[in-house]
């Protein structure tokens, strides 16, 4: 009846490792039409392969463990894409009924495990409840501010037999997302906009979630206003685009990070405030009103005070805030806006004989035109990542932002592969995430999935190497990964393509040369400078207009 | 800032663990908390008092929204309302102070719910200052045991204080 259920969502794709708990459920899985089941090697993989999965193609991911380890195993999974509003089901299996709170082989309380990192969940006690369950949990999954719900299913009802009717309709007294905005409020904040001298549009993830990137460069194009994008909102906005700012805060550009701090309106369209996007909140913005538009009315005021506060879906308030802006140049703005970027470029040494990791990003990006789907793991090479790669599609960038989870990058990728199959699929990796979740390679080789696994080997744990260089005293304490797996063997072994690059001339070379390979995943390592860092950096806790830009200016 | 939250929620397991989960995790700091049944056996009502100023108590209430199972919410803090508490005291007696409890008690309006050879419980329904009052003048005889039920509170029908709610007030 599980299975029934996630057809009648048009679920085509699951994640997911078989356990004592759901016997039942695989057994129906077997020989299933319409319904692919991806094995993966561990569950952590499945929760981040339905997350990138949900990424990529913006509809509902779905993973499926068994319980105790099982269930726990995706824990991580879950906190993830529940700080990153990722719309997921997660379905465990539960000992039977009778065996519930006796501690029983393999038992856990998932749902009290996940009652703080999912949007919702559910203990499905009665098979009669099962459909409700579902419907429910996919409505609510993917509705309003998208989020991860977990549905726990003891054996017993796994087992059972009942008639299967599919409700219809969702009735949840609780939840009525609100989406269309206030329109008094509306007309108040198009009223500012257009009054606004040094507007600035900050763009996170939601205006990814609500799909509504043609609306924001619509408004950004008539009124004129530059935008900048958190780590999340990157894509919402095409980089190339004159306006663009590209993203802000601790790795923020420096245009980005100055436009904000002298902005007298700043317009934050799906975006939480996050300490990484505003650093000290107290110097963030100091001349500015801001107005906070979110889906999710308890985002607003709980970092940033605003005292535009507006309520709705960012796609449905920016078409009704379109109809009552007024065109206009504000040359002024746009070329202070424009001298900053000519004046603080994002830098790096590009004369080095070494390979820069930038360099490697941005032959990335030459190569594929901007057309990659961009997964990362998380650290030093996920900001180079963020910064170098000019980002222009939505869901074509696809990290963990919230949680900053290593080890996510290459389960995700294998999602948002199969998901979009025609998409050039990258994983750019450090040499300390991708031991993480490893295991997970063999799925990408099982299936064929031709992604690119681009380590950046430093051999250090980079970001918090540069963390330790910077406020503690050089002490790089267990942050040398002195002991490194001969990266290129380890693709052999597992099937997939290797490639050890050492020399800058090469990089270009050995890009074109994974490209052609179409049958498996190529794990490129690119032996890079262990002490370069990413800049800017605003230290913790600072004023984001204080960056620290490193030595190597060009 | 004392607040006093009136929650309808679902009637359903868990959801007394997604409040108080919330409450810890969010660093909200409650003052009490009860829940039971309403008129209706699919709901449940909390009385929460909170502490905190008003960008915590928004927090507090924007958090709890988001629970699906939370229905609705209201901060009854301003609104003429009826708020209650019931405790249970187990004090010390001896042949000589019994007689005084006792009178303290009648004052009150405090019930004697039980008698030992050298105690007393007395049970009294009331608000905070009115509870406080009793329990500071039963402490120099030697407080046994205390236990409070957290309060429950109700909005008034009537928008102003009527003469009878308040005699009522007084006799509660």
């Amino acid at each position: 009846m599980v299975l029934e259920c996630l057809k009648k969502e048009n679920v085509t794709t699951v994640f997911g490792y078989p356990g004592g708990q759901v016997i039942p459920l695989y057994d129906a899985l077997y020989n299933c039409e319409g319904l692919e089941h991806i094995l993966v090697r561990h569950e952590q993989g499945a929760a981040h392969a339905a997350d990138g999965y949900a990424r990529a193609t913006g509809k509902v991911g779905v993973c499926i463990a068994t319980s105790g380890p099982g269930a726990t195993n995706l824990v991580t999974g879950i906190a993830n894409a529940y700080m990153d509003s990722v719309p997921m089901v997660i379905v465990t299996g539960q000992v039977p009924t009778s065996g519930l709170g006796k501690d029983s082989f393999q038992e856990v309380d998932i749902t009290n495990i996940t009652f703080a990192i999912s949007k919702h969940n559910y203990l499905v006690k009665d098979l009669k409840e099962l459909p409700r369950i579902f419907k429910e949990a996919f409505h609510l999954a993917a509705s309003g501010r998208p989020g991860p719900v977990l549905i726990d299913i003891p054996k017993d009802v796994q087992v059972a037999k009942g008639e299967f009717v599919y409700p219809e309709e969702v009735k949840i007294r609780g939840y009525k997302p609100t989406y269309q905005g206030h329109l008094a409020q509306i007309r108040k904040v198009a009223k500012i906009i257009n009054q606004a001298k040094r507007p600035v549009i900050c763009a996170g993830g939601g205006v990814i979630l609500s799909g509504a990137h043609e609306e924001l460069l619509k408004l950004a194009n008539t009124v004129s206003i530059p935008v900048t994008t958190t780590l999340m909102g990157l894509g919402s906005f095409p980089e190339e685009h004159q306006l663009s700012l590209g993203m802000l805060g601790m790795h923020g550009t420096c245009s980005a990070n100055y436009a904000i701090n002298e902005a007298d309106l700043i317009l934050a369209l799906g975006t939480r405030f996050s300490d990484r996007s505003t650093g000290s909140v107290s110097s963030f913005a100091p001349k500015a009103d801001i107005v906070h538009i979110d889906i999710d009315p308890a985002e607003i005021g709980k970092n940033v005070f605003s005292f535009y506060p507006l309520v709705g879906d960012v796609k449905e308030v920016l078409k009704a805030l379109l109809q009552l802006v007024e065109s206009k140049e504000n040359s002024a703005w746009t070329s202070q806006i424009a001298s900053w970027k000519t004046h603080y470029p994002l830098s790096y040494d590009r004369e080095s004989a070494e390979i820069k990791p930038q360099y490697v990003i941005e032959q990335i990006h030459q190569l594929t035109n901007g057309e990659g789907i961009i997964a990362t793991e998380v650290g030093q090479h996920q900001m180079w990542a963020a910064l170098h790669y000019t980002h222009s599609k939505p869901r074509h960038f696809i990290s963990s932002g919230g949680l900053g989870t290593m080890g996510y990058g290459l389960p995700a990728a294998i999602g948002a592969q199969l998901g979009m199959r025609d998409k050039l699929v990258f994983n750019i990796a450090g040499d300390g995430s991708i031991q993480m979740n490893i295991q997970e390679l063999i799925v990408a080789v099982e299936h064929k999935l031709p992604i690119k696994i681009v380590i950046l080997n430093n051999g250090h744990l980079g970001m918090v190497r540069q963390w330790q260089e910077l406020f503690f005293n050089k002490r790089y304490s267990s942050t040398v990964l002195s002991c490194c797996p001969d990266f290129v063997k380890l693709a052999e072994a597992y099937g997939a393509a290797g490639i050890r690059i050492d020399k800058k001339e090469n990089v270009v070379k050995a890009l074109e040369e994974s490209i052609k390979i179409t049958d498996r995943p190529t794990i490129l390592e690119f032996i890079i400078s262990p002490e370069e860092n990413v800049f800017p950096m605003v230290p913790p806790g600072g004023c984001i207009d204080q960056m620290m830009t490193g030595g190597t200016k060009k | 800032m004392k607040h006093v939250l009136t929650v309808l929620v679902e009637n359903q397991p868990g959801v007394l663990a997604r409040v108080a989960g919330l409450f810890s995790r969010r660093g909200f700091n409650i003052n009490s908390l009860t829940v039971g049944e309403t008129e209706n056996s699919h709901l449940s009502r909390m009385t929460i008092v909170v502490e905190g100023d008003q960008p915590v108590l928004e927090q507090v209430s924007k958090q709890l929204h988001k629970l699906i199972n939370v229905i609705k919410i209201t901060d009854i803090t301003e609104l003429p309302s009826v708020i209650r508490e019931l405790v249970l005291i187990k004090v010390k007696t001896s042949q000589q102070s019994r007689a005084e409890i006792v009178e303290i008690c009648n004052i009150f309006r405090a019930k004697v719910v039980d008698v030992g050879r050298d105690a007393l419980m007395v049970e009294m329904t009331g608000d905070d200052d009115k509870i406080d009052a009793l329990v500071e003048l039963l402490r120099p005889f030697g407080l046994k045991e205390l236990v409070r039920t957290g309060k429950i509170a109700m909005v008034r029908s009537t928008k102003n204080k009527s003469k009878i709610n308040e005699e009522d007030e007084l006799n509660g």
